[in-house]
């Protein structure tokens, strides 16, 4: 989209949702994204933000050495609800990693250059996300000290693991993911990591980040290998954004519980990843880019792509819930029809309604360009979406689990202090991860945001006529 | 100005590819570590308050294992025999002999001599001697040439794998009832053959399940 074009769609009185801001040369960019590392002053809020972040991350030490030394009877959950808080969790932190993939391999694949700067962070947010999902299940497993268990190696034991479980993909399917994320950020880090060693002022950058840079020399040998890698990674990861969702959705339809066993899941799951993770990016985005006065390089453009992705898999979900409804009383199987009627009418009625008032009817709101461009409503709304899609896991895991076939065993699941303390925790680990991220990284591609330069465009255009036109 | 030469960029390659191969090792020392007899205490004799010889008894003068291991065809616990047990033999010979003294005064205190365990099976495992003894399991299959120890140890690892290899095949080791006690017991050349007619004969299932034996 040509900024004209853009500027009809916004009206003249509004900012031209272009995706840099005007005035920008190769110098100013570098500068601009490399002082918030090297020399700026670090900002007074970074400090009072990691602060907290840090206090809720003891909160999480404090929880896992509870769960530790007392086992998981702390925790609110009892058969039949084996699954509660922990898997909700879980399925919420995977569920919000995927949009960093999502924008950084498929959008890249389909050369959407709104990408660009935003796929730093939202890949450091993938890799804290993941990082925060992975604790979930092995804190689930009671005893910790045992997850290599989980892991196909020679053992003594004469013994693989069950090879045709879901819960087994699953540790393949985040190990994977959680690697190929690792490297395919790492490796889009490298050049900014030697324009950070080369512009560090004093010994200790130099050689950190010297390290990091793993010797880039910026030769055209490099770029070209640095070109390719990045391509062949981006190829790895885009299946990831679909296989790992979809294995986490086996996880509950591959069972036989009522309301889980559905052929919807994959796609929906999906789908919902790709609603939270997008929402989480728009939550954190906002407040950073204008702290760290980056609104030229997240521009309104970047918020409104982003809302309007939002709006299109938030549809998909809403799809999803109503097939959920829809097929329950379809299938004619009375444990399925309850269990769509328990969760519209049961007891865990407020949740489910709840989600629904937040995962699709307050979004509805983004089908307008004004609320679209107002920051602090798309701020709440992500906010919102943020909320509804962990209710969604809560009520997919234990509505179903709590009204099983047998009446005589069913159980109110009631969430306890550490329960909550656990969650609220390990959002202090992801927010304790992202200030270190922002404080010693560029949190905005350095090098792929100066190919969006004017005078880059300029020279790209020279060497493929037919894109000029666009 | 740069802290690095280009020359360390072989070193960051050599740590690339070393890192793979210092987990694959690390792991696989593990593994050696936790097979070894150091972990295990296979094949390693274990010092006991009396200077029994298995090999006098059940190997030189032939007494039965059921003479003392009593329970061993109806409980899960083979037993240990009662102090009276050795008096049988022992108030009538060797009736001064220092060695036997800590029987002696067992029988005279009437305090339990303490032996120590030799297959000492984990807690968390259930295990009964009676159904393999009845099923054509033999003594020796896995406790070894008992009759030619003079000091006992463990003849096998006692790790899963080991349990495993006969629950998973039990007609690799199943041998006639007439020579469960017997301990020079040499298994047909068609052993396997031999095994699948007693596995048919004596009802015997492959038992892998997780419940079979953790309980």
């Amino acid at each position: 989209m040509s900024v004209e074009t853009g500027r009809e769609y916004y009206g003249v009185s509004q900012v031209p949702p272009e995706i840099i801001g005007p005035g920008q040369t190769f110098e100013t960019v570098t500068d601009r994204i490399s002082q918030v590392v090297l020399t700026r002053e670090t900002p007074k809020g970074w400090f009072i933000g990691l602060g907290i972040a840090l206090m809720l991350l003891m909160v999480f030490i404090m929880s896992v050495s509870m769960l530790l030394a007392y086992g998981t009877g702390i925790w609110g959950l009892n058969i039949p609800v084996g699954w509660a808080f922990d898997i909700v969790n879980f399925v919420w932190w995977v569920g919000i990693a995927h949009a960093g993939t999502l924008i950084s391999a498929i959008l890249l694949l389909l050369r959407q250059k709104w990408r660009t700067s935003i796929n730093r962070f939202a890949e450091a947010m993938t890799l804290f996300a993941v990082s925060c999902a992975g604790l979930y299940p092995l804190m689930h497993l009671g005893r910790p000290w045992l997850a290599y268990w989980l892991l196909p190696y020679p053992n003594t034991m004469g013994m693989w693991p069950n090879f045709r479980s879901p819960l087994l993909f699953d540790v393949f399917a985040v190990s994977t993911y959680a690697s190929v994320s690792f490297l395919f950020w790492f490796t889009g880090l490298i050049p900014d990591l030697a324009t950070l060693r080369d512009r560090s002022q004093n010994f200790f950058g130099r050689t950190i980040y010297g390290i990091l840079a793993l010797g880039w020399r910026g030769s055209a040998r490099h770029w070209e290998r640095y070109e390719t890698a990045y391509l062949l990674l981006a190829g790895l990861s885009t299946p990831l954004v679909v296989s790992v969702h979809t294995i986490v959705s086996f996880d509950f339809a591959v069972s036989v519980i009522p309301g889980w066993h559905a052929t919807i899941f994959p796609p929906y799951f999906v789908a919902g990843a790709i609603f939270s993770g997008f929402a989480m990016v728009v939550t954190l985005s906002i407040p950073i880019r204008k702290y760290y006065d980056l609104e030229d390089f997240i521009t309104l453009k970047h918020l409104d792509n982003m809302a309007r992705v939002m709006l299109a898999t938030g549809l998909i979900v809403a799809y999803g819930y109503m097939m959920e409804a829809f097929m329950g009383w379809y299938s004619g199987n009375t444990y399925e029809r309850y269990m769509v009627y328990a969760r519209i009418f049961g007891h865990f009625a407020p949740a489910y309604w709840a989600l629904i008032l937040c995962n699709i009817i307050i979004p509805q709101m983004l089908w307008f360009k004004k609320v679209r461009a107002n920051l602090a409503a798309l701020w709440v709304i992500s906010l919102v979406v943020n909320v509804g899609m962990w209710l969604e896991r809560y009520v997919i895991v234990v509505t179903s689990l709590s009204r099983d076939f047998l009446p005589s065993s069913w159980f109110r699941f009631v969430p306890t202090f550490w329960d909550w303390s656990t969650f609220i925790g390990t959002m202090g680990l992801f927010l304790t991860l992202l200030f270190l991220f922002i404080r010693v990284l560029p949190m905005i591609s350095i090098f792929e945001m100066r190919t969006l330069v004017p005078g880059a465009e300029l020279k790209e255009e020279l060497h493929e006529a037919p894109e000029a036109s666009r | 100005m740069q802290v690095f030469h280009r020359s360390t960029n072989v070193l960051s390659r050599f740590t690339i590819f070393g890192g793979l191969f210092v987990v694959a090792g690390l792991v696989y020392g593990l593994y050696l570590v936790n097979s070894s007899p150091y972990v295990t205490q296979q094949g390693v004799a274990k010092e006991q308050p009396i200077q029994f010889s298995h090999k006098h008894h059940a190997g030189e003068l032939g007494i039965d294992c059921r003479y003392c291991h009593t329970t061993v065809e109806k409980l899960a616990y083979a037993g240990m025999p009662a102090t009276k047990t050795c008096m049988n033999c022992h108030s009538q010979i060797w009736t001064n002999s220092e060695f036997l003294e800590p029987v002696r005064r067992s029988w005279r205190t009437d305090e339990s001599i303490e032996w120590t365990k030799v297959y000492d099976l984990p807690q968390y495992v259930y295990f009964n001697h009676s159904i393999h003894v009845n099923k054509g399991v033999g003594c020796e299959t896995c406790h070894g040439r008992v009759d030619l120890m003079n000091v006992l140890w463990q003849k096998p690892t006692m790790q899963m794998q080991w349990c495993l290899d006969c629950h998973r095949q039990p007609e690799k080791y199943l041998r006639p009832r007439q020579f469960i006690f017997s301990m020079d017991y040499q298994p047909p050349s068609d052993q396997l053959d031999l095994g699948r007619k007693l596995k048919e004969e004596y009802d015997v299932h492959t038992r892998v399940t997780c419940s079979a034996c953790h309980r």
